[in-house]
């Protein structure tokens, strides 16, 4: 099939978000083909094995948690705070760029998102159910976590709505809500794709029962991209209101070091460092072991390499203007607070985290280093630890040294605080897999709208975008 | 082999199969200038402009518009109502009607309610689910999920007729014709 001159992003070779080749009879054989007939590759069944042990993990620090109560957790006075919260941050910022790159590269009319969008919303959806676990298990009595939510009680009681945690609460379970619906209307004309190549009864069955009978009509596509659409319109405020909310957690307490007003900025910007930085975690070893780098190309990498870089030194401005109001606000507490990040018994997180999200991403300058998968994992799993480096940082620093040095203490999470964490990790990554195997991993309708169908045609948009 | 309510047309329609969009977009512009209405056109992926050509109004904006202002109303209500009506607490000296903390909740749940106004609204206006349709009983309508692009006049539009329209449709740039039945 010949480029068509219309079709100016597959000029380039090296540009081109799409192999050469492909029509959509092609596109829909290979990407449900992953699924429905080949093989998994054994690499899949090793990262499944293993990640399902992890969660098992969980399932066992769950227990114990439930039957001994939160004491088996590090945190304690004066650091009340610990893994529960750092990961419930970590986990919800990581969500964020899987709802940046469907919403908000959508509206921006971002065709390189089409082949990303759908893994990086499933990533947000199993990243949001582990960032929920934290703040309901620290609840110590989850079965009680009810009483978080406005229902009518005998005790006659309501939320505080003026709290940020209450904020939380609607602000994470709509975006949990929002998440899932978004991802599934995304899915539903790919699950009818699968029901019609499906060859197993029970196969078609399923898959047929999840298309909910979508036929691709015209209407229906119609308000099917209005529906979408919409839903992206509403998801970009909503992404950046949840982060937002999240960091007046902090934002709103008079303790030093939380107590900015450059938080909601810096915590949006650090949430999509941090999920592009996991993007590219996922994306690459896909690439790789399903053999979709025609669907995945380097320009997708180069973007999200620039992404990386372009987030992070928004993050990076975050860190100067934090330390920089320290000493402006000219409060005893607040220059304390920086100098103990910096020369105080976790300054060794500190430099870390400068090392892994500032000094580390800046090979994302060379474009060449942007194209290497090897350089590329590198840089964002140095992301990743970074980011969660920073929220350690925020947390246990600021609530370690309180006002008076009688209420002084140390923190560290314990083996169960471990424990839960590489149980959330192994939780993720076994969803993740699961969500590989059986469900359309890339956008079939979507691909569609960016291959060339024939000679002088060129196909609408799909979701919303113009003709070219 | 339809459960459906009886119908009293013989068959549910004649499909007209594409593969090409620019031939599907001149049937059915033809199909409109020849007065036929109940038409509907099947794609693989969204054909702008299609939808002008068969005629439709599109109720999910608006739809969506209210069920977000429902949501807006509703939360605000609630802090409102809890918070100054059934159970005033003085925290802090801060007023009863913190309508600038209030406005968090608010814009969550006016998000929240739009969202799933929008989902819903738009599988109800489709019909959807719906587990039978007859488009189904044609073996090759399977394609359209592929690469294939569909036409179909229904036997229930008041200009049908069995030989005229299935003439009409072969006279198109079709691949094939086919009856669809009940």
């Amino acid at each position: 099939m010949s480029q068509t001159p219309q079709h100016t992003q597959s000029g380039h070779d090296q540009d081109a978000l799409i192999g050469p080749g492909h029509t959509m009879a092609t596109l829909t054989d290979k990407i449900s083909d992953l699924v429905l007939t080949r093989k998994q590759p054994l690499q899949w069944f090793a990262v499944t094995g293993i990640a399902s042990i992890f969660a098992s993990l969980l399932l066992l620090t769950v227990l114990n948690l439930f039957f001994t109560g939160i004491g088996v957790w590090g945190p304690n006075n004066p650091v009340g705070w610990g893994f529960d919260i750092i990961n419930f941050v970590w986990w919800i910022g990581i969500g964020h760029a899987g709802t940046l790159i469907s919403a908000i590269l959508l509206l921006l009319k971002q065709e390189w998102r089409t082949s990303i969008n759908r893994f990086a919303e499933a990533m947000t959806l199993f990243a949001v159910a582990c960032a929920g676990m934290y703040p309901l298990l620290h609840t110590g009595r989850p079965w009680l976590a009810y009483w978080l939510l406005p229902i009518p009680n005998s005790m006659g009681m309501w939320p505080q709505f003026r709290s940020p945690l209450i904020w939380d609460v609607f602000a994470v379970s709509t975006y949990a809500t929002v998440s899932a619906l978004f991802w599934y209307v995304g899915l539903i004309p790919d699950l009818a794709v699968f029901r019609d190549k499906a060859k197993g009864k029970l196969q078609k069955l399923i898959y047929g029962f999840l298309a909910l009978g979508w036929r691709n009509a015209a209407r229906h596509w119609d308000r099917y991209e209005t529906a979408y659409l919409l839903l992206a319109g509403m998801s970009t405020p909503l992404v950046l209101s949840v982060h937002t909310v999240v960091s007046f957690d902090f934002a709103a307490g008079i303790i030093p070091g939380w107590h900015t007003t450059v938080f909601p900025p810096y915590f949006v910007a650090g949430a999509i460092f941090a999920g592009f930085a996991m993007v590219l975690t996922l994306a690459i070893p896909l690439r790789i072991w399903y053999g979709v780098g025609d669907l995945i190309t380097d320009k997708h990498l180069d973007n999200m390499g620039k992404v990386l870089l372009a987030t992070g030194w928004i993050v990076a401005y975050g860190y100067g203007v934090e330390a920089f109001m320290c000493f402006y606000s000219a409060s005893t507490y607040e220059e304390f607070m920086l100098l103990n990040r910096l020369q105080g018994p976790y300054a060794f997180q500190y430099w870390s985290l400068l090392l892994t999200n500032l000094v580390i991403p800046q090979l994302m300058w060379v474009p060449k280093l942007r194209r290497n998968i090897w350089v590329l994992y590198l840089v964002a799993m140095s992301v990743n630890i970074g980011m969660w480096l920073e929220r350690y940082v925020i947390i246990v620093v600021s609530l370690h040294r309180d006002f008076l040095p009688s209420s002084w203490g140390m923190y560290a999470g314990t083996r169960w605080d471990w424990a839960m964490f590489l149980g959330t990790l192994g939780f993720f990554t076994t969803a993740f897999m699961l969500f590989v195997r059986f469900l359309p991993m890339i956008s079939i309708a979507e691909m569609k709208a960016l291959v060339p169908h024939k000679p002088g045609l060129t196909t609408g948009g799909a979701h919303g975008r113009s003709h070219h | 082999m339809s459960t459906h309510a009886k119908t009293e047309t013989p068959i549910y329609g004649y499909l007209a199969e594409f593969d090409d969009k620019d031939a599907l977009f001149a049937c059915c512009k033809a199909a409109r200038a020849k007065g036929l209405t109940e038409i509907e056109a099947y794609t693989p992926t969204p054909l702008h402009g299609l939808t002008d050509i068969l005629g439709y109004r599109n109720y999910v904006p608006h739809l969506v518009f209210l069920g977000g202002l429902a949501g807006a109303v509703t939360a605000f209500g609630l802090c409102y109502w809890a918070s100054v009506l059934e159970y005033p607490l003085n925290i802090g000296g801060k007023p009863f009607n913190s309508w600038q903390a209030f406005v968090v909740p608010t814009f969550e749940t006016m998000i929240l309610f739009a969202s799933l106004t929008a989902v819903f609204g738009m599988l109800i206006l489709n019909g959807l689910p719906q587990p039978y349709h007859p488009v189904f009983n044609v073996e090759k309508f399977a394609r359209c999920t592929s690469d294939r692009f569909f036409f179909i006049v229904l036997a229930r539009d008041p200009k049908f007729d069995l030989q005229a329209t299935k003439r009409f449709l072969s006279e198109q740039k079709a691949l094939s014709v086919d009856e669809v039945p009940h």
